[in-house]
């Protein structure tokens, strides 16, 4: 039986397991969101704009670990799907995105809303296509789920002409993937390497695992912990890698880098051996490359060859999932303890206290973050923007629980964090979301607070409102002596007037006697609520490595006095 | 030319996909990160629906396994090789056209042509002649060489406003006005491999 491309998308969609699409219809793609009725399977998500449309798919596929969907029309709808694949392509996040395109007939003529969206997003893509004829339809959507989700994950475009959705062929319902390039290279060859690795580990007197993404998108939670508890190992993550060890854990030491914990950074310099695990060296880790863990050998356990050797010579490094090789390596681990090395580095800790909130009267981003954490006991998911808030957010909260922190790491996209914890929401309607924002990035995506309210989500908004673009402010401060240009926001409308001008519960805190009722308060009422912390305007975030520096360089919490 | 001899220059070759939009993402990768490409050949391959690529990269060793691995991870790419020129045969193609003002100068041209093994020529008309090149890319350069730039103890000139236009007497010249080259193509040979004299590899 012959059916039109438009029911083959949905129907191939069902078969790869989406349920959930976020998107906004428009006319290129109206074929297929006239579709939709005849599909109740497939939920879509309504987005104010087609970047909440990709930063909401984004989340979903964090916390859920499937590919997320998204759906926009040609042209404009297009491009504003493209700060979410960069940011998904960054963070290595599955994420298959269906565009429609104007008819193949007029393609190249410069039609109406026609853009070349498969050229605009060829580099910040893992994969993408253009389909022009119906009969593909089916393969190439069995194709992208498997690209996006398979090896080491990332975003796969589809953009399918006006005409497939509208032509009648038959559906194959299991379609041959054709792609001889691809390898999904998640099975790992064990060769002598690995045993390098477990000799380098065995005989380390100040190893260091780096935890990183990795662990996260290969499940090996329980494997990381069995190597870290099994030789005793402190366990370092990297900014995304947080929340897949437990915070609560002996073991845990941190996360390093420009505003990492200093005693992780301190740890990492110091260490004999990095076992760096599914993480990538990114430059907020590594500062100075050349004057990087200088004293260290290093682990490098990585799907994607590419990233080996790239920011950072290792000694061994070893292809693989990082689940899989573990499994492996665990079993050559000898039971070991490194009692000195763990007091070394509960001694630097000690020395250089990173979490320490100073006395004052004033109401303190940080503080926010502190009570949040106490309260939620470090059980919600937390959902961050980019910038001061996201720094003391991974910073003050203590993650106890997987895929629990959501974050714009590689790419740094302001205005993540509303349409991600609607997308997160979604995913995990019982989980308790909190997003923790800025008022910058806030503003970017505020549009979002629609969509919350139209699919009833309970989503929790913190802003922490500073008035400033405050990490832009932080870095004109301490790198351009305090010449502050086009950093503050003297504008800002009335945050609770306008949470409740959506609908939404408002509450606005202003002295720090009041944070912890506003959370309480948040976290009993059913529906969404936004937070409006008006806090102190020029706290700074420590420590901090000033960009292309090292650990020698770092510059701690001067004594400040926040007194009114 | 004289510059790019300074940096170190490596042969990749890739089995990829013949579909649309394929060069460009080869291409992309190569400009996102910032890698250099000397030269680029394609071509179709053995196998229907597949070409070959040779691309001859400038960059120190420690950056080539990146931009292979880069490669690799592109989907459409099926196969990266890095080709050693110890163990390799890599060909050129140039086609040279060139101008001249007059019967005598024509045949000077001609002379030194049928001195040059690697050379030969396809056409003469009234005013000019297309040459032909094919050897390795360094040989390649010395025949142009050898015919436009470096004529040795002799009494041609090259005028240094007119680099291109080489003097037989003092109102005759040739000129080289256009060179087309097709990218470097490689082979790599089994180790036991003999060559055939005529040829160098």
């Amino acid at each position: 039986m012959k059916i039109e491309g438009r029911q083959i998308v949905c129907k191939s969609l069902i078969r790869e397991g989406c349920n959930t699409i976020f998107g906004i219809p428009g006319g290129a793609i109206l074929p297929l969101y006239q579709s939709l009725p005849e599909f109740p399977e497939l939920r879509h998500i309504l987005t104010r704009h087609e970047q909440g449309a990709s930063h909401a798919a984004d989340a979903y596929a964090r916390v859920t670990g499937k590919a997320g969907v998204a759906f926009a029309t040609s042209g404009p709808g297009a491009t504003n799907l493209v700060t979410g694949i960069a940011t998904a392509q960054m963070d290595s996040v599955p994420m298959v995105v269906i565009t429609g395109q104007v008819s193949a007939k007029v393609l190249g003529s410069d039609a109406f809303q026609e853009v070349d969206i498969t050229g605009i997003t060829l580099p910040i893509t893992k994969h993408n296509f253009l389909v022009m004829d119906a009969t593909e339809i089916s393969r190439v959507i069995k194709e992208a789920f498997f690209i996006a989700t398979t090896g080491r994950p990332g975003p796969v475009l589809v953009d399918i002409t006006r005409n497939a959705f509208l032509q009648e062929c038959d559906y194959d319902a299991d379609p041959q993937i054709d792609l001889p390039g691809y390898s999904k290279r998640s099975s790992f060859e064990v060769s002598s390497l690995i045993h390098e690795a477990s000799d380098l580990i065995n005989s380390s007197k100040r190893p260091v695992i780096l935890a990183g993404h990795g662990i996260s998108i290969s499940g090996a939670h329980k494997e990381l912990i069995d190597l870290a508890e099994k030789a005793q190992i402190p366990v370092i993550t990297t900014l995304l890698g947080i929340s897949c060890f437990p915070e609560d854990h002996a073991l845990w030491a941190g996360w390093p880098g420009m505003h990492g914990l200093a005693h992780s950074s301190l740890a990492i310099d110091e260490s004999d051996l990095i076992i760096a695990l599914g993480m990538r060296f990114d430059d907020r880790i590594t500062g100075d490359t050349t004057r990087f863990a200088t004293n260290a050998k290093k682990i490098h356990v990585e799907i994607d060859p590419s990233e080996i050797n790239k920011n950072v010579t290792v000694e061994v490094p070893i292809i693989g999932d990082v689940k899989q090789v573990l499994s492996v390596l665990n079993d050559l681990i000898e039971d070991k303890t490194h009692n000195d090395w763990l007091s070394r580095i509960a001694k630097l800790e000690e020395d250089h206290p990173s979490l320490t909130i100073p006395k004052s009267s004033k109401l303190l981003g940080r503080e926010v973050v502190k009570k949040l954490s106490d309260i939620t006991k470090g059980e919600a998911i937390i959902v961050t923007g980019v910038g001061q808030h996201q720094m003391w957010a991974a910073q003050h909260y203590r993650f106890k629980k997987p895929n629990t922190f959501l974050s714009s790491g590689g790419s740094g996209t302001m205005g993540y964090e509303v349409p991600a914890a609607l997308g997160a929401q979604v995913g995990k309607p019982d989980a308790l979301v909190w997003s923790i924002a800025g008022d910058g990035g806030f503003q970017m995506t505020l549009s979002e607070l629609a969509t919350i309210v139209e699919n009833k989500l309970p989503v929790k908004i913190a802003i922490l409102n500073n008035g400033f673009l405050g990490m832009v402010r932080q870095w004109q401060e301490v790198v351009f002596k305090g010449a502050y240009v086009a950093t503050e926001y003297s504008g800002n409308p009335d945050f609770v007037l306008l949470a409740e001008a959506y609908g939404i519960k408002g509450i606005r805190v202003t002295s720090k006697d009041q944070i912890e009722d506003a959370i309480k308060e948040a976290n009993a009422h059913p529906g969404p609520v936004l937070v409006d912390f008006v806090t102190e305007k020029e706290e700074n975030v420590y420590p901090m490595i000033p960009s292309g520096q090292s650990v020698n360089e770092m510059i701690e919490e001067p004594i400040i006095e926040y007194v009114p | 030319m004289t510059e790019s001899r300074v940096t170190t220059h490596h042969t990749i070759t890739a089995l990829v996909e013949d579909k649309p939009g394929v060069l460009n993402r080869i291409v992309s990768m190569f400009r996102r990160r910032n890698y250099n490409i000397a030269s680029l050949a394609v071509g179709h391959s053995e196998m229907p629906g597949m070409s070959r690529m040779t691309f001859v990269v400038e960059c120190d060793f420690s950056i080539l396994h990146l931009v292979t691995n880069n490669l690799d991870k592109l989907v459409e790419v099926i196969e990266v090789d890095n080709i050693s020129e110890n163990n390799s045969i890599s060909r050129e193609l140039a086609l040279v056209k060139v101008k001249f003002s007059n019967d005598s100068a024509k045949d000077e041209l001609m002379r030194l042509v049928s001195h040059i093994d690697n050379t030969k020529i396809l056409s003469i008309s009234k005013n000019e002649i297309i040459l032909e090149i094919i050897d390795n890319e360094d040989r390649i350069e010395s025949s142009v060489d050898l015919l436009f730039y470096n004529r040795g103890p002799s009494n041609v000139r090259i005028e240094i406003k007119e680099p291109n236009k080489v003097k037989v007497s003092n109102d005759d010249f040739y000129e080289l006005v256009e060179i087309m080259r097709t990218g470097v193509v490689a082979m790599d040979y089994e180790l036991d491999a003999k060559f055939n004299k005529e040829i160098n590899n």
